[in-house]
């Protein structure tokens, strides 16, 4: 499996479109919140690239920020990539969801939601995952406090 | 006259013997006909991801154990490798030899289980079962021999494994694979080919290739559909790109193929085993890594292996302390079941055990 660094996935991406609000890193591109699906429409549909698997989603709480990484990869040319996309603040955070395109994304997003917090705008059941309605918090945020503890 | 009907809303779960842990399931019947599946998690959550926050990287092992608890030696390996790649430590060839072994032998005893209780659903009480757990029983012995323990194993470390095997595990091991393909012909000669197997399981549930690959479904339930997609082929780790072996794929994606690669794995198994016995080489198990390890700021790793499930990833982000930033556990039972609705709907309550237990979902790994 080869991966696809950052600046070899973005010259896939200039044929489609130049102005994206892309950033590149060393493993991976920073895409912004308006244009991820977009970018991963793209990506899935275009014959070049065809990333038609969605290995894992994961969010990561930096306290200034929020970092959701996308994990994809291509089973027709064996060889995956990254996809980083940044939410900064803390309160009412959303971010559209990719369930449209990858519906291996239905849970784990579900999951998101449940212990980071961040709404998946367009998902078609945005409930818990784990947690019960009404758990207050998100557990997995960094200023998460459990009452158990204290 | 006409009799009135309606759909009727059954919980399945969480305490019920078909549904191999505490999953429940909110099924809409029409008769006995499946209309509507919702699955409901979160009944063996235990915060793995937040506990291992405030672990260090050593520590977080036991915690990986209690995943996927009958293939625990296969988180273990999992784990081990995100911390490697966070890190960059090295693993002396001796133990990613005996990793290879573990994982191997605790890759059978999964399969079992799930051959086992996929029988035990078919009405096969009792027999075909305990056949398995006869031979899975000899597994466990070999881990007790590895590291003392049978389920919750913790033998692999950032930087191989902690103990090098005892002299009297090989001949052990070398047993075990003298009886262990007579025994899974036995076990085949009692169940392949026999006709209520057949019956209840061909054509039963059958999974489009496309959809799966969309659902990110992984592991033997996406083999079933004809792709080879096994990450030890893909990108082999540890030293499975000096190993030969095959990678079984089905053609139809039904229940009858999810099986028979669960079967057809098992010998690839053995096959790598022995193997790995003729070249393990002499030498140091673990580099010498400190107890505790203190990786760059800011770095991060995705490790993954292919277990008996699928796909299992750890991703670990550190923040130059020592315990773990973020660590996210990709576990491949939670996301094959995003499958679970499109596979039941038409199909009947009869049938709807069966495909749970062809899928092979372990709770512990599903709410972690």
């Amino acid at each position: 499996m080869k991966s696809i660094t950052g600046k070899e996935l973005s010259t896939l991406l200039a044929s489609f479109k130049n102005e994206l609000g892309l950033s590149i890193n060393n493993d991976s591109i920073i895409v912004s919140p308006e244009t991820i699906i977009e970018v991963c429409k793209f990506l899935k549909e275009d014959p070049k690239s065809s990333f038609d698997y969605l290995n894992s989603i994961t969010a990561v709480d930096y306290i200034d920020r929020f970092e959701i990484i996308y994990h994809i990869c291509s089973t027709k040319f064996r060889k995956q990539t990254v996809l980083r996309v940044t939410l900064f603040g803390r309160e009412d955070l959303s971010i559209p969801s990719v369930v449209n395109i990858w519906n291996g994304a239905d849970y784990q997003e579900r999951e998101i939601w449940d212990l980071m917090g961040i709404f998946f705008n367009g998902h078609p059941n945005m409930k818990r995952l784990l947690l019960w309605e009404g758990f207050p918090g998100h557990p997995l945020r960094k200023d998460f406090v459990d009452t158990r503890k204290t | 006259m006409s009799i009135k009907s309606e759909p009727v809303v059954v919980n399945l779960g969480p305490q019920h013997p078909s549904t191999h842990g505490v999953l429940r399931l909110r099924v809409t019947f029409d008769g006995e006909i499946i209309k509507d599946v919702e699955p409901v998690f979160g009944y063996l959550h235990r915060g793995s991801e937040k506990l291992a926050e405030e672990r260090n990287y050593t520590q977080v092992v036991t915690l990986t154990d209690r995943l996927d608890y009958v293939s625990s030696m296969i988180n273990n390996q999992a784990y081990c490798l995100a911390v490697e790649k966070l890190g960059g430590i090295p693993v002396p060839e001796r133990g990613q030899y005996l990793r290879v072994i573990a994982a191997e032998l605790q890759r059978i005893a999964s399969h079992l289980i799930s051959t086992g209780f996929l029988l035990q659903d078919l009405g096969a009480l009792g027999t075909p079962l305990m056949y398995c757990f006869r031979d899975r029983e000899e597994i466990l012995q070999l881990f007790e021999m590895l590291c003392g323990a049978r389920i919750t194993v913790s033998y692999m470390r950032p930087g191989g494994v902690f103990s090098d095997a005892p002299n009297d595990f090989w001949p052990a091991l070398n047993n075990f694979l003298k009886e262990m393909p007579k025994r899974l012909e036995e076990l085949e000669n009692l169940v392949v080919g026999n006709e209520i197997l057949l019956i209840r399981t061909r054509e039963v549930a059958k999974l489009d290739q496309d959809y799966a690959i969309n659902n990110s479904v992984s592991g033997p339930v996406l083999r079933s559909t004809g792709i080879a997609w096994d990450w030890r082929k893909l990108e082999p780790y540890d030293v499975y790109d000096e190993l030969q072996f095959d990678v079984p794929v089905g053609k139809n994606g039904d229940n009858y193929d999810r099986f028979w690669i669960r079967i057809e794995e098992m010998k690839q198994s053995l096959r790598i085993l022995n193997q790995c016995v003729k070249k393990i080489p002499k030498g140091e198990v673990r580099s010498n890594v400190p107890f505790v390890i203190r990786p760059p700021v800011g770095a991060e790793a995705y490790g993954r292996v292919e277990s008996p499930k699928g796909e299992l990833g750890f991703y670990l982000v550190s923040d130059g302390s020592i315990a773990p930033y973020r660590c996210k556990v990709r576990s491949p039972s939670l996301i094959n079941l995003t499958i679970l609705r499109k596979l039941l709907i038409n199909w009947k309550l009869a049938d709807m055990i069966v495909t749970m237990g062809s899928i092979d979902i372990n709770m512990g790994e599903v709410d972690r």
